[in-house]
């Protein structure tokens, strides 16, 4: 019998579980204080520490403009592109971007369905890393052919060609997959943003309050209201979870529905969406202790939490370590010597520096979380989580270099390195996404504040009842 | 000129506003409605509410993007620019599948969203219950029940007193200019 079935003031077992269960919030705070402390953030002087942080990411933007007007200006030569490896960087970093905002809806919607209580700490800003995270992924394909007025040429719109685009090909199904992602990855972080844009409103004065108070669209926190909310909120979870499972499958048939070797395999999918939830939840790990040792947020995002974050990351990291190993075995059992060849080529040919940088941050390291004392240990975890990040890009890098640099015709083999314009693009995506996520904590509430104050004991009916001696 | 637009009263917490609400809803009031910080559990039963419509909005959006999806790549690549890929049938639907689930989802998220905002009226800047001075605290930590003059049953006096005699507190007569 599940424990969803059981009553819990009928089920003493029940009942135990619960009260032995930490809270979720520390600090005894109530919902003033959690008003106070979340709302604070956006209200009072923002510490010196952002804007330190600010100056980097805003340089870094340049620094991707840079890069772009220059690519614009001269064209994809500029890139390390050469004869065999003609998907470079553009589509590695792509990849790597995409996945990390997978956390994101992970913790939004999938742990919403499984009525996990300790995503309220900290789905919001993962939310937000998704959306930009899916800005800068959505920046490489916009700008990997170097002509960026033809982008248009990817959308199924009558032109001036009559030509249309071909719907058998992965790449076309990257478009609507991604672009949907990051649509409804919107409309969900903005959902769940309205009743905290109305605290902020009525906190505030003149023309912050008019400005909040549009975007809060007149909510009035009436139970009429939260009743439509509460289950658009449910269908959105609904709808977003086969999404994230489906966007970094149709990011893996770009791969998978090729003949090269090393790509060709069935695995792709499971074993993208397995990698991009890992990198993703190493992402909100670095991002998570940064915010919080910065704004003082140790009572909402607990250890409690970045130990549950960790447990996340020993799975993910664990089945990706699997999909590594059994793609050797898949290579081998499947007597395809072309097949066999990619592997042996991955582990111990020119590129094996990339391959065992991959394996050894995203196998190895994730492996210390099998012990408590490392499972709560910010320092420690700080560290895996940027190895995780590692491993991460590196395991895209590995995927399609190795690969397209040696195919099936030795007389076509390049080695494949990159140029100083690669590199600074890569860098200056990071400028990108930073500067948005540093706006959003410095203008928009960082923790959702309605749903956690739905998870102090407080919220619940119930809570009273027992202290007045259980008289219902 | 002043005129009566409905009368607010606070409750203490989530367990009080539960019991003021079904206790309203015995009372007879029909426009009414319960403010909180957080969604409560149990309130729409109290408060008598219908289930929410909106999974008939989404599930319709949800079908209707499937639609568009599938017929778009069908008139595409078997209608209006039919060609040969890896000598496969120009309706090769299986191919399509992909996009026409992006747009299911597309379709459907919207539907969630521009559903909830028409059921709940939103956007409405504006509502008589933002005339109180107290009613700020209901995104904080304040919980009211607010009944609204073109309720049947709505008597100034009356109304006061059988919010007082259901355990309100700071009853407010919510006044407009």
């Amino acid at each position: 019998m599940s424990i969803l079935n059981k009553h819990p003031e009928r089920d003493p077992s029940v009942a135990e579980a619960v009260a032995s269960d930490e809270l979720l919030v520390t600090g005894g705070h109530t919902f003033t204080t959690l008003t106070d402390k979340v709302s604070g953030i956006v209200e009072k002087k923002t510490p010196p520490q952002w804007y330190l942080l600010f100056a980097m990411a805003i340089s870094g933007l340049l620094v991707l403009l840079g890069a772009i007007g220059w690519l614009v200006f001269e064209g994809t030569g500029i890139w390390g592109l050469n004869n065999p490896v003609g998907w470079g960087w553009a589509i590695v970093n792509f990849v790597f971007w995409v996945g990390i905002g997978h956390a994101g809806t992970l913790i939004s919607a999938i742990l919403f369905l499984l009525r996990q209580q300790w995503r309220t700490a900290i789905n919001r800003f993962a939310e937000a890393m998704t959306i930009f995270a899916v800005i800068c992924a959505l920046v490489f394909p916009g700008i990997h052919v170097g002509r960026i007025w033809l982008a248009y040429y990817m959308f199924p719109i009558p032109n001036q060609m009559l030509i249309w685009p071909n719907f058998r090909s992965p790449l076309l199904w990257d478009i609507f997959a991604v672009g949907t992602y990051f649509t409804v990855s919107t409309l969900f972080w903005y959902v769940g943003l309205i009743p905290d844009l109305a605290t902020l409103r009525d906190r505030a004065t003149k023309l912050r309050k008019k400005v909040l108070g549009f975007f809060a669209l007149g909510w009035r926190g009436g139970n009429r209201q939260w009743q439509h909310y509460e289950k658009a909120y449910l269908m959105l979870a609904g709808l977003a979870t086969p999404l994230v499972l489906s966007v970094h499958s149709v990011v893996a048939t770009d791969f998978a529905t090729s003949m090269v070797p090393g790509w060709h395999t069935t695995i792709f999918p499971p074993y993208f969406v397995a990698g991009a939830v890992f990198s993703g939840f190493g992402m909100v790990m670095t991002l998570a202790l940064i915010a919080r040792k910065i704004y003082g947020l140790e009572d909402i995002i607990t250890v409690n939490h970045l130990e549950r974050m960790n447990k996340i990351i020993l799975v993910t990291g664990s089945m990706v370590g699997y999909a590594y190993l059994s793609e050797f075995f898949i290579a081998w059992y499947s007597g395809n010597q072309f097949e066999v060849f990619a592997f042996i080529n991955r582990a111990l040919g020119p590129y094996a520096w990339a391959y065992w940088i991959m394996f050894t941050c995203n196998v190895i390291t994730p492996q210390i979380f099998w012990f408590k004392k490392v499972r709560r240990s910010i320092p420690i975890m700080f560290v895996a989580s940027i190895f995780v990040n590692i491993g991460m890009w590196f395991e895209r890098f590995v995927i399609t270099v190795t690969s397209l640099s040696r195919d099936y015709l030795p007389s076509s083999w390049d080695y494949f390195s990159p140029s100083f314009w690669d590199i600074i693009t890569f860098v200056g995506s990071f400028g990108l996404f930073f500067t948005f996520f540093l706006l959003f904590l410095r203008f928009l509430p960082m923790v959702a504040l309605s749903e956690v104050k739905g998870v102090l004991p407080e919220a619940d009916p119930h809570h009273y009842s027992h202290k007045d001696g259980g008289a219902k | 000129m002043s005129n009566t637009l409905g009368v607010l009263a606070r409750f203490a917490n989530p367990a009080e506003l539960i019991e003021a609400a079904k206790k309203v809803r015995e009372a007879g009031y029909k426009k009414f409605d319960c403010h909180s910080p957080f969604p409560i559990h149990g309130m729409d039963d109290a408060m008598g509410l219908k289930r929410s419509p909106l999974g008939f909005i989404v599930g319709g959006m949800t079908l209707t993007g499937a639609l568009v999806g599938m017929t778009l790549q069908y008139w595409v690549a078997a209608v209006e620019y039919p060609l040969v890929i890896s000598g496969k049938p120009f309706f090769s639907w299986q191919a399509f599948i992909i996009i026409t689930f992006a747009l299911f989802v597309l379709f459907g998220a919207f539907g969630a969203v521009l559903g909830m905002f028409h059921l709940n009226r939103l956007p409405r800047l504006h509502h008589p219950v933002f005339y109180s001075d107290q009613f700020a605290r209901v995104t904080d930590d304040a919980f009211f029940v607010s009944i609204e003059v073109e309720d049947p049953k709505f008597d100034d006096k009356q109304t006061q007193a059988f919010l007082t005699g259901i355990g309100g507190v700071d009853i407010e007569l919510v006044v407009g200019e």
